[in-house]
Formats: structure tokens, C-alpha cells, sequence
């Protein structure tokens, strides 16, 4: 049986790559899936412990996880879809007109 | 009525009248004004207002904290506290805005609904003793603002701001997240009174550590604590001022209120640890918002910095772990929420939708057209300082006492030194409001407040006056509510003296 430490660090690490592809990529979407990929992250994270503790709730707790993360995409592409109306780009860096 | 249903009374009542205004909005006549469906969510929040405080009587009569939905939800003095400070700034919000959109906005009925449903989320957060109902709560009352950042659809700084918030929004509540399952991880178990025996004592005490730092990173974000604070200049900028006067003060507050049940009720064991954090946010937002502050042409941006330093203000007060901790925490975000809310209200009024007020030099001379308002203006902006007999001073006050008793004496003389720098920029924006226009200004929007926005500039206002005047009520109902919070905390008498 593989065990549990496995799933905990590829959690880790793929959380970290979350972090890193939001600080670092430049598009607007790749970044959304950054923060999609650290969620997860914790989803994996909530299963391996699930089954560590012999509790159902890490699991149920995914599921909520999972429908908030939907809703946050349709708001989230609602407002990338809203701003790509309003400046053509998709660039993070262009997305700067509020400098003091 | 079922204690279930009881419990979550003020968020139901909240809910329906939310829903209600979605279904009633696509009835009304495209051309038609939708002020009716703003006096449908303000009567839903009054009623819920008034549900909270039908709860207080309960617990005040049975003497516990009452629990609900398998003890995930829990009504006690502390929660109701911040049902009716979140109820109250979002009623005044409501009744500032109803002129706001009237005109240039089709799609009103949303910015009703999605306040009502906004100040769900955040009530549940309050209320809840289950990470997984704060992650809820959280969750309604974050994706709700995002979308309110963005409310002013034509402008591309909306949608930038919107976005912007989104991000990092989304970004803090992964960190939450991974917090809570990390948690989870140490204790086998998400409730925060489960926390509090286990936490400490897990096997796995280096899982069990980092859990209540992620958290509390995911939390510092929310309530703009530097080193997370960087969001927050540029979605004050580009969102609609009634729209931040409530996103600076009421969704930071319900976080206030998880911080305080999760640090004090879940974690207290771990005390030694998580203060090291606390206390290193404290410090810095108090030095980046005063020194941005000092930076700042854009009025907006200014205030913005300042709440960042507010944030500061008020972490101050978790370094003593007393009840009066409890309500110095409390009473600050109370006053924090009156005098900000009025500040970004009086924008409103004087900018107007289009808000063609932005800079220091914008504001010169402003006084001479809207002397009323601006005087108000320089009211709020005195509280901020903390200037005595106003709310500001009575909430420095207590937190930086609270620290003081805490031993933390080095924080507490960073945190004057600080409020000293404060008032450098308060002061500058409240010079240029008296001071002689310089030759080509933006005029001020000429219409009067209507009767709704005046009550709501009063309410504001006599807020911050009593706050400062009597502080003693609100900061007795604090401290008995306080306990409540603190128990079930075993061994602690040390900290406790």
C-alpha cells in the first residue's frame, strides 16, 4: 500500500506549484488555474487525511471545496471577460492603470 | 421555532430578502426605478438586525451559548455583537447607495441582492465554530464583494479592481484552505472547540503549527494585515465608494470575529507561536499603511493605506490573552466601521458616480462649495487620528492598553509613534479641504444628499460622537460577552494571572 506521507507531498508540492505559476505566469487565465491547482492541492490533501483519521468529513469537505471552487470560476471568467471587454489584453502586466 | 432555525434566524431572514430582490428585479419595467428593491433589502436587513437581537435576549435568558446544526453554529454575546455591527453597516450602506445607482445603472437590483447576500456570508462567519461554515461564510461573503468591486461596468478601473481582489482573494482563501485541511490533518476533526483540546497535543506538532500559520496568512489577507496588504490600495481605487465603505469594514469585522475564535478558543495553546505572527503583521501594517499612506495623491488610495494601518491598530490588541483583549478587539472594529463607512459615505455624496474627485489637489477648496460635508469629512477624519472624545480615541485606547497589560510595552510605544505619523496625512487632506482652490478644480457633485443618505450620514456620525462619549456601555456588553469566547480553555490560568 502506498502510503499516506506519498499523497501529503505531492500535495505539498503541487500547492507550491500553484503558488509559484500565480507569482510568476504573466496570463490572466493561467493564473486562475494557479489557484485552481492549489485547491487541489487541498482537496488531495483532505483525502489523504480522510483516510488516515477513518473520517468521512475530509471527504465531505472536498465536495464543498469543489462547489465553491465552481462558483468562483463563473464569477472569476465573468470578470476576465468584463475586463478583456474593457482593455483587449489578457496580460497581467498591462492591467496597470491604478498607479498612484 | 426549531433552535436550528434559530440560530441562523438573522441569516435566513437575510437570504430571503436577497432572493426576493433577485426575483422582483427582472419584474419591474426595464426603465423603472429600482429604489424599491433597495427598501426591500434594507427592510430585510432592519428585520435581521432585529432577529439578532431577539437571539441576545435568548442567550442573555438561558445564560450559555446556544448551539445549532450539531454544534457548527454557536450564538453567543460575541457573534451577536457582530450580527448587528455587520447588519447595521450594511443598512447604512444600503441607504446611502439608493441614490448612487439611480440613473447611469440598469442592473441595481443586483448590488441589493448581492449586499444582502454578501452580509450572509459574513454572519455565518461570526456565528460559525466549524471551519468548514467559515469557509462557507467566507466564501458567500468574498465572492459576493468580488463582484461588487467591479459594479461600475463601463469603467476599465472596475473591472481592473475586480479582478485584482478576485486574484488574491482566491489566492488567501487557498492558504485558508490548505490550513484547515492541514488542521484537520493534525486533530482528525475541523471544530474549532475540537481544535482547542487536540491542537497542542497532536502527534504531529509540526503540521498542527503550520495549519494555524497558513490560516492566519489566508486571514491577514482578508483583513489587508501587511505583508498581504498589496490589493488593497487599487481595489479601494477603482470600486464604487459605498461599496468599499462596506467591504474596508464589514467583511474585515466577521474575520475579526473567526481570528478571535479561532486564536483565543481553538488555538490557545499554541499562543506562544501564533503571537510571534501576530504581533510581526501588527507591526509592519502599522509602518507600510502609515509610510504608503504619506505617498499618496489619490484620496481613496490614501484611505485605504490607513485602513491598512487601522489593521495594524487593532492586532495590537491579541497580545494579551484577557477578556478585555477580547473586547478591545471588538469595540475597535465598532469604531474602525463608524468612522470609516462615514468617510467613504461622505465621498460618495461628494463625487457622485462618476467620481471625478481623486486627487489631493481635486479636494482643495472643497469645503467652500460643500461646507457640511466636508466639516463632516474632517470629523471622520479626526476620529481616525484619535483625537479624544471621538470613537477613534477610545479604540486606540483600548487595544493599545489591552497590549500594554499584554507586557508588550515596545508595541504599544511603535503604535503612538505610529498614530503620531498618522496624523501627518489626515491632517494634509483636511488642510487642503479648507484651504483656497487652486485655479482649475473639479467641482464637487452639487446634489444634495437625500433624506436616506442623510440619516445615513448622521447614523455615522452620532455613532462615532457615542462611541467616544460613552464607550463604557458597548465595552461592558463586550466584556461580558467575552468570557464566552474564553472558556473551555484548559490550563491557561498562568496566562490568564
Amino acid at each position: 500500500m502506498v502510503p499516506i506521507s506519498y499523497y501529503l507531498i505531492l500535495a505539498a508540492i503541487l500547492f507550491c506549484v500553484g503558488i509559484a505559476a500565480f507569482l510568476i505566469k504573466r496570463n490572466v487565465i493561467t493564473v486562475f488555474m494557479s489557484i485552481e491547482l492549489m485547491l487541489n492541492a487541498v482537496n488531495l490533501t483532505f483525502v489523504a487525511f480522510s483516510h488516515r483519521w477513518h473520517q468521512i468529513s475530509g471527504q465531505i469537505f472536498v465536495f464543498f471545496v469543489m462547489v465553491v471552487a465552481a462558483a468562483e470560476a463563473a464569477v472569476g471568467l465573468a470578470i476576465i471577460i468584463a475586463l478583456f471587454r474593457a482593455r483587449q489584453t489578457l496580460n497581467i502586466d498591462q492591467v496597470d492603470l491604478m498607479k498612484n | 421555532m426549531s433552535p436550528n432555525l434559530f440560530a441562523l434566524l438573522p441569516e435566513i431572514v437575510l437570504t430571503i430578502a436577497g432572493v426576493l430582490v433577485m426575483v422582483a428585479e427582472p419584474l419591474l419595467p426595464a426603465q423603472s426605478s429600482r429604489k424599491p428593491l433597495g427598501w426591500l433589502a434594507i427592510l430585510g436587513t432592519a428585520l435581521s438586525a432585529v432577529a439578532a437581537f431577539i437571539q441576545h435576549r435568548a442567550v442573555d435568558a438561558a445564560g450559555a451559548p446556544m448551539m445549532g446544526f450539531y454544534r457548527t453554529i454557536q450564538i453567543d454575546n460575541l457573534s451577536v455583537f457582530f450580527h448587528l455591527l455587520i447588519a447595521s453597516i450594511v443598512l447604512v450602506v444600503l441607504l446611502a447607495s439608493l441614490d448612487y445607482f439611480e440613473g447611469p445603472v440598469s442592473h441595481a437590483g443586483e448590488y441589493y441582492a448581492l449586499l444582502c447576500f454578501g452580509a450572509t456570508g459574513m454572519m455565518l462567519m461570526s456565528c460559525s465554530v466549524e471551519l468548514l461554515m467559515v469557509f462557507i461564510g467566507l466564501e458567500i461573503s468574498s465572492i459576493s464583494t468580488y463582484i461588487l468591486a467591479g459594479f461600475r461596468k463601463g469603467q476599465a478601473t472596475a473591472s481592473e479592481s475586480a479582478l485584482k481582489y478576485f486574484l488574491l482573494g482566491s489566492f488567501a482563501t487557498a492558504f485558508t484552505l490548505y490550513g484547515i485541511a492541514l488542521a484537520f490533518g493534525a486533530t482528525g476533526s475541523t471544530s474549532i472547540a475540537v481544535l482547542a483540546t487536540m491542537l497542542h497535543s497532536s502527534n504531529t506538532p509540526l503540521i498542527a503549527r503550520l495549519a494555524v500559520a497558513m490560516m492566519l496568512i489566508g486571514m491577514g489577507f482578508k483583513v489587508s494585515a501587511a505583508p498581504f496588504h498589496v490589493w488593497t490600495p487599487d481595489v479601494y481605487q477603482g470600486a464604487p465608494s459605498p461599496v468599499v465603505a462596506m467591504m474596508s469594514t464589514a467583511p474585515k469585522a466577521a474575520v475579526y470575529a473567526v481570528l478571535l475564535r479561532l486564536l483565543f478558543n481553538g488555538a490557545p495553546q499554541l499562543r506562544g507561536e501564533w503571537l510571534v505572527l501576530i504581533q510581526f503583521f501588527a507591526v509592519l501594517s502599522m509602518f507600510i499603511g502609515n509610510l504608503g499612506a504619506l505617498l499618496q495623491k489619490d484620496v481613496k488610495r490614501m484611505l485605504a493605506y490607513s485602513s491598512i494601518a487601522h489593521a495594524g491598530y487593532l492586532l495590537t490588541a491579541f497580545a494579551s490573552f484577557q477578556q478585555d483583549a477580547v473586547a478591545a478587539a471588538c469595540f475597535y472594529t465598532a469604531a474602525y466601521a463608524s468612522m470609516n463607512v462615514g468617510a467613504f459615505l461622505v465621498l460618495t455624496q461628494l463625487t457622485g458616480y462618476n467620481e471625478n474627485l481623486r486627487t489631493l489637489n481635486d479636494y482643495t477648496g472643497v469645503a467652500r462649495k460643500r461646507p457640511l460635508l466636508s466639516a463632516l469629512l474632517g470629523f471622520f477624519l479626526l476620529s481616525m487620528i484619535g483625537i479624544p472624545f471621538t470613537a477613534g480615541f477610545f479604540a486606540k485606547f483600548y487595544a493599545f492598553s489591552a497590549a500594554l497589560r499584554g507586557g508588550f510595552s515596545w508595541l504599544v510605544i511603535l503604535g503612538l509613534l505610529n498614530s503620531g505619523f498618522a496624523c501627518f496625512y489626515y491632517l494634509r487632506l483636511l488642510i487642503a479641504l479648507y484651504s483656497s482652490p487652486a485655479s482649475e478644480i473639479a467641482e464637487p457633485s452639487s446634489t444634495r444628499p437625500s433624506i436616506a443618505a442623510t440619516l445615513a450620514l448622521a447614523a455615522c456620525a452620532l455613532a462615532t460622537v457615542g462611541l467616544g462619549i460613552m464607550p463604557g456601555r458597548l465595552l461592558h456588553l463586550l466584556q461580558r460577552s467575552a468570557p464566552i469566547t474564553l472558556q473551555e480553555q484548559p490550563g491557561n490560568s498562568a496566562s490568564l494571572q
